[in-house]
């Protein structure tokens, strides 16, 4: 089964912590180059679009007291979803946790066989972009029920061939180069050896694709914002892939995180609008698709999964992080991810946003994202719901390290560090006695136990000190 | 006008010329400078690496040292940010930069500095303290620190192709994050060199220091001065001398 264990793997932090992945990731200088300048052209796409309306800024705050509203309205709001949805036809499923998702997904695919799947291939799922089943791991899941899931978006379909997960949540093969994809679809779609032509290698996905379309009878599709109000939903995409899925298939499953709500449909007007210039730097995307009802002989199901959120609605401090619509602005503009990948985070959903999400889920695994970035500040002027995200990576470092998820070591260098930066004198003699060693012994810092060493000299200790400076020439 | 000089510890131990351009300029701009002797840091090495929760003594021994000014004054965009943002003082905090404007109402400063200048922009300055205007947000430009650059006479200001990247020091994440860290710094000096930066400066000894450390460990051909350094050297007083 493609998907399987690999993905699975490549997501455990036990192979190494953001730094180190980060580390193997610069050692490539060239294409480190090419990944942030390919992402900082994205977010240059994103300026030129967003500054094209005036009322950008105005737009980003309306976006933001709409999320507001509608976390502290959360359980009105879906349980008036679910009404008016089930008045829709759809089938409203609830998921506390990524394992009641998948079980849920696994019992809609059984029943619609009748608890009698065939063994052959046709059997399975296409799958348009969801970043919430990579959270849930649903392809490994249901690949290991013998039920084989086709990414259907072309990026996310790549990285599936490649048995890698997603690198970035709007751009999944961001960190494949074109010459990589003509090799990887040699190999699994039989196109010709050395043929790197985007237009070529899209056209042969194409084909492989709509064969898969026409073949499976179950389509899943995420959700972008599902509407209270009327309890339909709407799913983005620029490929078309998730219409085509849905509607050839018998079945259409959609699955969102229960923060996806909106009140009204109204409000739609303020979300397209921000999704894609902050994304893509598009006004909007391709197909923004609203599915109210299935078709005749449809079965449309929605399965609404926590897994976590809850909790993070708990959180004072970083309950609005559930705000977030997904679209990448602050990956694209972060110093840090464009120079270290979405690998190294770990995690399905990467970047400055998923630092913050993370921990949320698992506080051991995740620890090290939070003190992946230099707190900037960059992602929370580009957010379009105004998530004060680099305030929050803050606040995370402080609970995690108060609940005890960092070593030991570091806690007490810090003391240390606290003990010298409390007390003046300490301070005045330690400074003294550094600077001079710095000076005589240079050695003791310049050497490959201090990691700022590295690459980089140390400053050159001065005579004295400012404050020697000051008590001979001005008191 | 007396205010109070706070020299953030790094600045102290390595770089004393930022402090002695500090307290002149403050001084030919007609302030009376104190320096609270018992200063030292303002926590913000230890609270940004999550340990918030043992600064309190170094929060104590701040206000001991700075609760009798009405103004506190420092030469760095980061730590004035830490103490807005986590230490109350009787008084406020500002940055050189801010405070010139902001406080004593200055608008540009008269000087010679016949140099090439590259500004980087450090981030806490500018996206924590508003000291520019930031290039995500869709809003009218302005930069308080350019300001002042520019308006010295044979200063010509260096255009960057990302005007306002962070250069990776980031705190303890430029040993943490080791890697990156650096990669972001060659980077904002690559921009610089390109562009023909000769002087790089900024309001943020640490930002400064990070690179500098570069420019020397790969022997580039740039000099790194603080803006305070600039704009002290460019400013000639009659009759004022240190």
């Amino acid at each position: 089964m493609l998907k399987s264990s690999s993905s699975l793997t490549a997501h455990n932090s036990q192979l190494g912590t953001h730094s180190e992945r980060a580390e193997i990731f610069n050692k490539d200088f060239d294409r480190t180059t090419w990944h942030d300048e390919t992402l900082y052209f994205v977010r240059q796409k994103r300026d030129k679009a967003a500054f094209q309306i005036n009322d950008w800024e105005l737009l980003r705050e309306t976006a933001s007291q709409i999320k507001n509203n509608v976390l502290s309205n959360m359980h009105d709001y879906l349980v008036q979803f679910e009404e008016n949805a089930i008045k829709n036809n759809i089938k409203v499923h609830w998921a506390a946790d990524a394992k009641e998702h998948n079980a849920i997904v696994y019992g809609i695919i059984s029943e619609y066989y009748k608890g009698d799947i065939p063994a052959d291939t046709f059997k399975g799922m296409v799958k348009s972009k969801s970043m919430l089943t990579e959270e849930c791991h649903m392809n490994e899941f249901l690949a290991e029920k013998g039920i084989e899931v086709i990414d259907t978006d072309l990026g996310e379909r790549i990285v599936q061939l490649a048995e890698e997960p997603p690198s970035h949540i709007v751009m999944p093969c961001i960190h494949w180069k074109k010459e990589e994809i003509g090799e990887l679809f040699h190999k699994h779609l039989g196109t010709e050896k050395g043929n790197k032509d985007p237009q070529y290698l899209t056209e042969a996905a194409r084909q492989h694709l709509r064969d898969k379309f026409l073949t499976r009878p179950i389509a899943l599709t995420g959700v972008n914002f599902a509407v209270a109000e009327t309890g339909e939903f709407v799913v983005c995409t620029n490929e078309g892939n998730a219409d085509m899925g849905a509607h050839l298939a018998d079945v259409h499953i959609a699955s969102m995180g229960f923060e996806k709500i909106i009140p009204q449909k109204k409000h739609l007007g303020v979300f397209l609008r921000l999704l894609a210039r902050s994304a893509t730097g598009q006004p909007i995307t391709t197909y923004s698709s609203h599915f109210k009802k299935p078709r005749e002989g449809q079965q449309m199901h929605i399965v609404i999964v926590d897994n976590g959120r809850s909790t993070q609605l708990g959180r004072e401090d970083f309950r609005n992080s559930l705000k977030c619509i997904r679209c990448a602005a602050c990956f694209n503009t972060c110093p840090v991810y464009r120079r270290s990948g979405g690998h190294s985070y770990h995690n399905a959903v990467a970047g400055p946003i998923g630092s913050i999400l993370a921990p949320n889920l698992d506080m051991r695994a995740n620890a090290d994202l939070p003190f992946a970035s230099t707190l900037c500040g960059s992602c929370t002027n580009v957010c379009p719901v105004k998530i004060d995200i680099h305030l929050q990576l803050y606040k995370w470092r402080q609970v995690l390290v108060q609940e005890g998820y960092t070593p030991a070591s570091k806690t007490l260098a810090m003391k240390g560090m606290s003990t010298v930066l409390s007390n003046p004198s300490i301070f005045k003699f330690s400074g003294k006695v550094g600077r001079m060693l710095m000076d005589k012994l240079p050695f003791l810092v310049n050497n490959s136990m201090n990691p700022w060493y590295k690459q980089r000299e140390m400053p050159e200790p001065p005579e004295e000190s400012f404050r020697e400076w000051y008590k001979k020439n001005r008191k | 006008m007396k205010v109070a000089l706070f020299i953030p510890c790094y600045i102290d131990q390595f770089y004393p010329k930022v402090g002695i351009a500090t307290l002149q300029l403050l001084e030919k701009l007609g302030c009376e400078v104190h320096f609270p002797a018992n200063q030292t840091c303002c926590g913000q090495p230890m609270a940004n690496s999550g340990y918030e929760h043992i600064t309190g003594d170094c929060t104590k021994l701040f206000q001991d040292n700075f609760n009798e000014y009405d103004y506190v004054v420092s030469p760095s965009g980061s730590c004035t940010l830490h103490v807005k943002e986590h230490i109350p003082l009787k008084g406020r905090i500002y940055e050189l930069i801010e405070f010139i404007t902001d406080i004593l109402k200055i608008e540009s400063l008269e000087g010679e500095f016949k140099h090439k200048v590259g500004l980087h922009q450090s981030c806490h300055g500018q996206r924590g303290l508003h000291l520019s205007q930031m290039s995500e947000l869709n809003a009218p430009f302005f930069s308080k620190p350019e300001q002042f650059l520019k308006n010295l006479k044979g200063l010509e200001l260096v255009t960057l192709d990302r005007k306002d990247e962070c250069c990776g020091f980031g705190g303890t994440f430029c040993v943490a994050e080791e890697a990156v860290s650096v990669r972001m710094g060659q980077d904002r000096l690559s921009d610089h060199l390109k562009n023909g930066t000769e002087i790089l400066t900024g309001g943020d000894t640490s930002c400064l220091m990070h690179m500098e450390g570069i420019i020397r460990r790969e022997k580039h051909d740039i000099k790194v001065m603080h803006i305070a350094e600039i704009l002290n050297q460019a400013m000639i007083v009659p009759g004022l001398e240190s």
